[in-house]
């Protein structure tokens, strides 16, 4: 019984049980299984989706054999989809697998209704009509949708919804909250209640940071007209007076305060990240508001109120030089204040719900308590219509990229020491050549029936039919007169739409990536089209 | 099958655009034909390192990218944490060698692929062992791992007396790893670009905790874990060696761990953390190991063919908050003891230590004193401690020629004080010695093979 936690341990150590759950309850359609499809499913049945619906109304071919694992020799003149399922089945049997033999495109055509019964469907290969076609199902159908393509060494992904909001984004890099530039009552006087001066050495050792700072900073205030240090001489000169306080070198404690001394001098109250969502128009709720905006409102009030400007405290502390006793202390104070503040914002939740006509229970006690945790992490994620996108793209941007040779932006600087070249120019040109011509192949195919380069014998006649489709696309994106590279528009016609195995599975694993933050409602999933450039690995993100 | 003979299916159709055309955007010495598909097919020999989650996909990927010919390396046996992600195992085949189960399953579904397994240690292979490898690709998890494979690489590099290396002795590799939303991926030619010991501040040491935190003021879960792992399970057990694989000894620590968290009032200890924090698990999953792997075979196929152009040198991807992908260009560590040229000093055979030590001192590049030396990780003469020295002292009057075991070149390792900035420092030097007029045979006989 214990046996499939014990298969996922390594990925519950990422997203928990809860993530986790949210991966088995999800049903997941995916839309042509070539490499691409193949290898992103495989990836998502490996860490235990709940079902998989793959639609494919090809038969395996020879030519199959050499770049998709999931099917083999025995496959060849069956239904791929079939072979594709009964493989990934194979991987683990705690998946439902289903398939359905018929083309997507026709799908997309006949039987819109069909995709309103999936969490999320996963479309590869699809050309730009069928794509905008899906895009609008699925946004109608509230279905998160992700596109993923490979051709040659080029490929895309982009998602497709419109919006997803996260509450646990679990950022790498966090400042800690703390509030040693705007403690509360109880976190001062347990402050006060330890002598900085005490003279057993090994208690002026063990002494938290956490109170050296509390200390120093209101003694601080009081000879600055109760302001903290902000000045460069003031911060400096705040330092030294920490470093006078030393008794011995070795006092890690107070090293841990001269390097954490910042968090006194950074300015109180909340991000601007986080404003910019409190200001959202969806924060004004109704009855038709999801969980996410309703709790928003809820914070917008406490943050104005019972906050004092300050979001709801977060409740942990990193680890610190302390002794076991003090370093409890601390941390159920911090707890204290973060349930406090935890019965705050649940009140305030709970008579916003009544007040749009909702049962005042229905968000669950542990979603306020984690959304009061991850409160100043908060995370928005909108999508253009990939209609919007083709039709209008953003065409300062457009420009940008394909004129832009500035590395400033995205360049390959990279932090750390020892030697590095210098940044060379990233080249937006690739990226953005790549997008056009992905899109111009499609133009393309429309008009002939077949990927430029896709059968040996028209290469060479090829390559000017593309480049003709390229310059029309631009043109009718309004980037009249702009050059692509000679160079890559050959390299796509040489490419001639093949799926190559090593890049389906990159641009599928990246595509399996992104489902798995959208399911699991963790992290941040991307934004923009990020376009997989194999050529040199110089992908880029277009926000388009 | 024999109806689509006729079409001439081919199980290459999507490779052959790639290989058999010619293309813009292409290293100088691509020659697109299907002699190059075909002589990667056959003659490509690759070693892939590790057999985990790095290992089972980039068996897969090079296998479905035209390589035909694999060993794999590995000395772990399955396990059920092994399956989300490494796809080549099923339940019923944990407590089997992965080299060997791994090697199996793709030659069952890809046919014409030959891998050839080995289920040992890394270090249990010849020297020569690697050198029959075209390319050599890492999926390890370790940088003990690394430094090992890196180690053994640019020990096949040779330089000319220009310092340039020779381009026959470059054993390239490609390097993955992933660590759970993040990964890299990179490409080592040695003697062009850094190789594993030029970069190995990107590894930074792993925090340990303070064994008087340990023992006397413990605040946090892990601290209380450590405790039990590491000074109370040798209190209780004495002789008995503490086995992570072990789950009796997994659950003594963690109940050990329990107690004295009860004991301080700390939260947090569960056995799930216990294990995390004892065998220092990584988080891993199917996706980034798929990104990274791929990533590394495209690498692969480039070096190979040169049928694009060569990531230079290292990328970085980092999927947990957006989608980051970076490539970074490093430069090489010109002083680097594994992958540099070293400096070069040529001695009559005759020369004594002594005599060569005088040498180092009056070299107007190394004006180096107070030399201790290493031939082959065999001390020829050491300073200090005075044990070793005096046993090495009767070394100095011996022929320098003899005491590196008469080879007409070869690496000595010197580690002494030079001058920099009107500064006495301590410094490590590679040195490439060779003796006058014993060099012409083996030499000519490569000349003649060329």
């Amino acid at each position: 019984m214990a046996e499939p936690k014990v298969k996922y341990d390594r990925q519950l150590r990422i997203w928990g049980e809860q993530g986790q759950a949210a991966l088995e309850k999800s049903s997941i359609c995916l839309l042509n299984c070539g490499p691409t499809g193949s290898e992103t499913l495989k990836n998502l049945v490996l860490g235990g989706i709940g079902s998989i619906t793959v639609v494919d109304g090809s038969k395996v071919e020879v030519g199959d054999l050499g770049n998709n694992f999931l099917v083999d020799e025995s496959s060849v003149g069956q239904s791929k989809a079939k072979c594709v399922s009964s493989f990934l089945q194979e991987l683990n049997d705690s998946v439902k697998a289903k398939f359905v033999e018929e083309y997507p495109e026709a799908l997309i055509e006949t039987n819109p209704s069909f995709f309103s019964q999936f969490t999320l469907v996963i479309a590869t290969q699809l050309v730009e009509s069928s794509m905008i076609k899906l895009d609008r199902i699925c946004r109608e159908a509230n279905v998160i949708l992700i596109f993923a393509r490979s051709y040659g060494l080029t490929g895309f992904v982009r998602i497709s919804l419109k919006e997803h909001t996260v509450i646990e984004s679990k950022p790498e890099h966090f400042l800690d909250d703390l509030r040693l530039n705007n403690p509360w009552l109880e976190l001062k006087s347990f402050a006060d209640s330890i002598d900085l001066t005490v003279q057993d050495p090994v208690a002026h050792k063990h002494i938290p940071y956490v109170v050296i700072l509390v200390k120093m900073a209101d003694e601080w205030a009081k000879s600055h007209g109760g302001k903290l240090p902000s000045t460069r001489e003031q911060k400096k000169e705040f330092k030294d007076l920490l470093k006078a306080r030393m008794v011995s070198q070795d006092e890690d404690n107070y090293k841990e305060a001269i390097e954490a001394s910042f968090k006194v001098f950074a300015p109180r109250g909340i991000s601007l990240d986080l404003q910019r969502i409190l200001n959202d128009s969806s924060s004004e709720v109704d009855s038709n508001s999801s969980d996410f905006w309703v709790l928003v409102a809820a914070l917008k009030e406490f943050i104005a109120n019972e906050g004092g400007g300050e979001a709801p405290l977060e409740g942990s502390i990193p680890d610190m030089t302390s002794s076991t006793e003090q370093y409890i202390n601390l941390q159920n104070i911090y707890l204290a204040k973060a349930e406090a503040d935890f019965l705050v914002m649940e009140q305030l939740v709970r008579s916003i719900l009544k007040k749009i006509g909702r049962d005042s229970n229905s968000i669950p006690k542990a979603t306020i308590r984690s959304f009061c945790k991850n409160a100043r992490k908060l995370r928005v994620c909108r999508y253009r219509s990939i209609e919007d996108e083709f039709n209008s793209p953003n065409l300062p941007e457009l420009q940008k990229y394909l004129t832009d040779e500035d590395s400033s932006s995205g360049g390959a600087t990279f932090v750390g020491r020892g030697a590095m070249a210098p940044p060379k120019p990233l080249n937006f040109h690739i990226a953005v050549g790549i997008y056009i011509l992905l899109r111009a192949v499609d133009r393309f195919a429309a008009n002939y029936n077949s990927f430029p380069g896709q059968f040996d014998s028209a290469t060479d006649e090829d390559i000017p039919r593309l480049k003709s489709a390229a310059i029309s696309l631009l043109s009718d994106l309004g980037c009249n007169g702009t050059a692509l590279a000679e160079d890559l528009i050959n390299e796509m016609c040489r490419f001639g739409a093949a799926e190559l195995h090593a890049v389906a599975a990159l641009v599928g694993g990246i595509a399996s990536q992104e489902v798995i933050k959208l399911i699991t409602r963790q992290f941040v999933p991307m934004s923009g089209t990020y376009i997989f450039n194999g050529i040199d690995h110089k992908s880029q993100l277009l926000s388009l | 099958m024999a109806e689509s003979a006729a079409t001439q299916p081919s199980r290459s159709r999507d490779l052959d655009k790639l290989l058999l055309r010619p293309g813009n955007l292409v290293g100088p010495r691509f020659e697109p034909s299907a002699q190059l598909r075909d002589d990667v097919q056959n003659h490509a020999r690759v070693l892939v390192v590790g057999a985990g989650g790095l290992g089972c996909e980039l068996l897969k990927d090079l296998a479905l990218s035209g390589f035909h010919n694999l060993d794999v390396i590995d000395m772990d046996r399955i396990e059920v944490t092994n399956l989300n992600r490494q796809f080549l195992f099923r339940v019923e085949d944990v407590g089997k060698p992965k080299a060997e189960v791994a090697a199996k399953r793709v030659m069952e579904r890809i046919s014409g692929v030959n891998i050839v397994p080995h289920f040992c240690r890394i270090e249990d292979k010849d020297i020569d062992f690697y050198n029959d490898f075209m390319i050599i690709a890492l999926g390890l998890d370790s940088v003990e791992a690394r430094s090992y494979i890196n180690n053994v690489a640019c020990s096949f590099l040779e330089y000319d007396s220009d310092d340039n290396p020779l381009e026959e002795t470059i054993k390239p590799m490609v390097d993955g790893g992933t660590e759970g939303f993040k990964g890299h991926a990179r490409v080592i030619l040695p003697g062009v670009t850094p190789c594993f010991e030029c970069t190995i501040w990107l590894f930074p040491p792993q925090v340990k905790f303070p064994l008087c935190t340990l023992a006397e003021t413990p605040r946090t879960a892990a601290h209380c874990i450590e405790y039990a792992h590491l000074i109370k399970w040798n209190e209780a057990h004495g002789g008995t060696a503490f086995d992570p694989d072990n789950p009796q000894h997994m659950k003594w620590v963690y109940d050990e761990a329990a107690k004295r968290a009860e004991l301080f009032g700390i939260p947090g200890v569960t056995y799930s953390f216990t294990q995390g924090v004892v065998k220092n698990i990584i988080p891993a999953i199917a996706s980034t190991n798929a990104i990274i792997s791929a990533a590394c075979t495209l690498e692969t196929l480039k070096i190979a063919t040169e049928c694009s152009k060569t990531m230079s040198n290292y990328l970085t991807y980092n999927g947990s908050e957006g989608l980051h992908t970076k490539v970074a260009e490093f430069e090489r560590d010109k002083d680097c003891l594994v992958c540099g040229p070293g400096v070069l000093i040529e001695v009559d055979t005759s020369v004594t230590l002594q005599k060569f030590m005088n040498l180092l001192e009056e070299h107007p590049k190394l004006q180096l004193t107070k030399a201790s030396i290493t031939h082959r990780g065999k001390n020829l003469y050491m300073q200090a401690p005075p044990v070793l020295e005096e046993m090495t002292r009767s070394n100095l009057c011996l022929p320098l020629f003899e005491l590196m075991g008469k080879l007409s070149k070869d690496v000595i390792h010197v580690n002494g004080m030079t001058n920099k900035n009107n500064q006495k420092v301590s410094c490590l030097r590679k040195l490439r010695v060779t003796f006058k007029g014993v060099d012409g045979v083996t030499d000519m006989d490569t000349a003649g093979g060329a």
